[in-house]
């Protein structure tokens, strides 16, 4: 079965050479591959500001920053891993894999696909600029609530406009995926037949269509609030500060099923083929993303539970998000009884499917905690919350990613990973995690507030185990630069086309490593 | 102090050490969980908390269970086959319905404490809350008493960065929390505070007496305790205010009846006397 691979190319139909390659692709696979090295290497920017975060708090004092350095640390800490490593990510699968998942030859609008990646850098460009601009970066947190973020220097024009360049990039790669899903499956791929990864990105692509104008509109209000005498959240002025947080969270929450729902995709992916048995109840699965989808835009507000809201919506927005259990419960509970009965093994991308379903579901539990707005009082804007928020993106959104890139890199490059490397960097960023990020309860129920660059006593050792913790995930993710170097060489030897014995779907039905055009025929689905 | 530091290091690695060993959560009893605290409103919450907590344990029992049990027993390497079957309705149907059922249980008593909470009326003093950056102004209504808090001096030098420091954090009791002048309030009496800010948003956050509120512009929002036990009692800003969010502590004394009424009088003392100096403070802290 290999060596048919290496007859089929059509070499006429390759890649062009050098850095034309990358910059005028319209290939879903590169551009796959750019955003997928761009999202590492945001992984790696964001996580060096983490760095400098748990380097300032490892203890009390203030020992290597200025708390204005800090602030600034912390809040492009946050809109690097958000808008660009964590988004990209799922970009990126989400052009390698979904013309392959239902049979397309590429995505519905290679051009707009090209210009959708290439204004990801434009957009970063104008961020981390900021850092050289009067004033610095910004420091108002990356929720920006005014009136703060209107003492923002010269960065904060740079700030607007790179979050409406990362917006439109995020907006044509939406429409771009929706296109390619409603337009181009293969004859007999129904929508119930998608795989589970495809539907949690086109309910995401709808999503993110949905919100990102949302934001869009909250920042441009603020730079007329800032530069052209508005007063949209300026009280004096007759505005509302509350209100620019309602704008943005009712861009907030969706955003963050955004980071979410795809891997919710990948997990009901990896964890069938690793236990060798069909996914739990499929339908049930889509239905639950969907409903999801829903919840979160009637969430918003739960946010912002001490800015002052009347009793009965402090109660609706308790409910509705109470409510967001069940779904989520459900789709733990499906992939619980998928393993149930299998006959599984445990290769990498298993482990971190796993560690996602343990950790991500601890994540769940602390939501749901602070979904009742009483003890909110208490949660709201401590330690408690950052590590809530951790779980699910960590262990959560970063873990999935890892997983998928375990799981499809054989298919991306044609060579076997090092499964020693690879069950070495998950056991180390697993057990990292947890220690840099569990004590983070303690610290919040205990009263530390967070984005504070200094503590009293009384924190401190659980931020120096915290620290720790941190440093050594930081450094195990050199691991995963390694492993990923390493397969693209040559691995540890030519990955079959099924790769993994439990493996089923269209992608898996291609050569390994996938031939720069797939299905230029369409392919029948029964 | 050299000797502090390198026995602090020592402290920590035994520290991380029995982190790391299961079962070593109970050297870590203090400070790990929400204080009970010492009004109503915080010990509702410590219930309400400390139940949501036990269901999601019960919860998390049963599925991390049913996960380490299929992942010790399902596996290809015991030689199982895997089986069929895909889906099953009158089990999905189950646990959907259940949980829903539990979420039902849990938001009764929250909806009940919420409404206990947000009840304003009927109060006994009130005193207006102003935050700045980077400290908060108090104004005890109807008495005539009204004064700046800010981060103590000690805390101050100490919180310096470190070729400024003149003292360690370490020998500074309550090391940034810690004000100049404290919030004196009677106990047993219902205290509510009326809440707003000068510049950007700040949040009110006393953990022992419950519950934090946002301070801002333009907005007055609301807050009440009524403590039950004579003591002192820290918090810090919640909302991040710009530079130094971290160094804006909240201190609240809670004393009987007769030593608070004293404490009023000495306090209109000595605005009578500072009157003048006060309002050029206060001219300065407007810029």
């Amino acid at each position: 079965m290999s060596t048919a691979t290496d007859t089929h190319h059509d070499e006429h139909h390759g890649p062009a050479k050098g850095m034309r390659r990358w910059l005028f692709t319209t290939n879903h696979k590169d551009i796959g591959t750019l955003y997928l090295w761009f999202s590492l290497i945001m992984f790696f920017v964001g996580g060096a500001m983490a760095m400098v975060i748990r380097a300032e708090l490892i203890q009390p004092g203030m020992n290597l920053v200025d708390p204005m350095f800090y602030n600034q640390m912390v809040t492009m800490h946050a809109l690097i891993m958000i808008f660009g490593a964590v988004m990209p990510a799922f970009v990126g699968l989400a052009n390698w894999m979904i013309p392959m998942m239902v049979g397309a030859p590429d995505m519905a609008l290679p051009r707009m696909n090209n210009w959708s990646f290439w204004i990801l850098p434009i957009g970063f460009t104008l961020l981390l600029m900021t850092f050289f601009v009067p004033g610095g970066a910004p420091a108002a947190g990356w929720t920006i609530y005014p009136p703060l973020s209107l003492q923002t220097g010269d960065a904060f024009p740079l700030l607007v406009f790179g979050i409406h360049v990362l917006g439109i990039s995020s907006i044509m790669g939406a429409i771009n995926i929706i296109v390619t899903i409603m337009n181009m499956r293969a004859p007999g791929m129904g929508l119930l037949k998608m795989p589970i990864f495809v539907w949690g990105w086109l309910i995401t692509a709808y999503l993110l269509i949905a919100v990102m104008p949302v934001l869009a509109g909250a920042v441009t209000m603020l730079l007329t609030d800032k530069y052209f005498g508005t007063a949209f959240f300026d009280a004096a002025g007759g505005g509302d500060p509350v209100l620019f947080q309602h704008i943005f969270w009712f861009f907030g929450h969706p955003e963050v099923y955004i980071m979410i729902l795809p891997a919710f995709g990948i997990i009901s992916e990896i964890i069938p083929t690793f236990a060798r048995k069909k996914l739990f109840g499929y339908s049930a699965m889509v239905y639950a993303i969907a409903a999801i989808a829903f919840l979160s835009f009637i969430v918003w507000a739960h946010h912002m539970f001490t800015v002052g809201m009347p009793v009965a919506g402090l109660l609706f927005f308790m409910f509705t998000t109470m409510l967001i259990a069940v779904p989520t419960g459900v789709k733990i509970f499906n992939w619980v009884a998928t393993m149930w009965r299998g006959a599984m093994t445990f290769e990498t991308p298993m482990l971190y499917a796993l560690a996602f379903l343990f950790l991500f579901t601890i994540g769940g539990f602390s939501g749901l905690m602070l979904a009742i707005v009483p003890a909110d009082f208490q949660y709201h804007d401590s330690y408690f919350v950052v590590a809530h928020f951790h779980y699910v993106l960590v262990p959560g959104a970063v873990f999935a990613i890892m997983a998928a890139v375990y799981y499809w890199l054989p298919k991306w490059t044609g060579y076997m990973y090092s499964e020693f490397w690879g069950k070495t960097h998950f056991w180390l960023s697993t057990i990292s995690i947890n220690v840099t990020f569990f004590p983070q309860h303690f610290l919040g129920l205990a009263g530390m507030p967070r984005r504070i660059p200094d503590y009293a006593v009384q924190f401190t050792d659980f931020n120096f185990i915290s620290s720790i913790g941190a440093f050594v995930f930081g450094l195990s993710q050199l691991i995963f630069v390694y492993v990923i170097i390493h397969c693209i060489r040559g691995g540890v030897g030519r990955a079959t086309d099924r790769v993994w014995e439990g493996s089923h779907g269209l992608e898996w039905t291609v050569p390994s490593p996938a031939p720069y055009h797939t299905f230029e025929t369409a392919p029948e689905v029964k | 102090m050299f000797k502090a530091k390198l026995s602090g290091a020592i402290r920590h690695t035994v520290l991380l050490g029995l982190f790391l060993l299961p079962g070593s959560a109970l050297a870590f009893r203090e400070g790990i969980n929400l204080p009970r605290g010492v009004t109503s409103i915080s010990s509702d919450i410590y219930d309400l908390h400390m139940l949501i907590f036990w269901i999601c344990v019960a919860i998390g029992v049963i599925v991390f269970g049913a996960m380490i049990i299929s992942i010790f027993l399902h596996r290809k390497s015991r030689g199982v086959e895997p089986a069929k079957w895909h889906h099953n309705t009158a089990v999905e149907v189950v646990w959907t319905a259940v949980p829903f059922l539990i979420l039902v249980g849990m938001a009764i008593p929250s909806a009940r404490a919420l409404i206990d909470i947000e009840d304003y009326r009927d109060y006994d003093m009130s005193i207006q809350v102003t935050g700045y950056q980077w400290f908060w102004h108090y104004e005890y209504r109807g008495e005539d008493v009204s004064f700046y808090s800010r981060l103590d001096d000690d805390s101050n030098r100490a919180r310096q960065l470190r070729a400024h420091r003149e003292i360690d954090p370490l020998d500074v009791d309550n090391y940034l929390l810690e004000v100049d002048n404290r919030v004196v309030v009677p106990v047993d009496q219902k205290v509510l505070l009326l809440l707003t800010a000068n510049d950007v948003i700040h949040a009110w956050w006393v953990p022992e007496l419950g519950g934090k509120k946002d301070a801002i512009p333009g907005f007055v929002n609301e807050l009440w305790f009524e403590i039950s036990e004579p003591g002192v009692y820290r918090g810090q800003c919640a909302e991040l205010c710009g530079r130094d969010h971290g160094f804006m502590p909240i201190v609240v004394e809670a004393v009987e009846q007769e030593e608070y009424e004293a404490w009023l009088e000495e306090m209109r003392d000595r605005n009578a006397e500072n009157e003048d100096a006060t309002q050029v403070s206060a001219i300065d802290v407007a810029r």
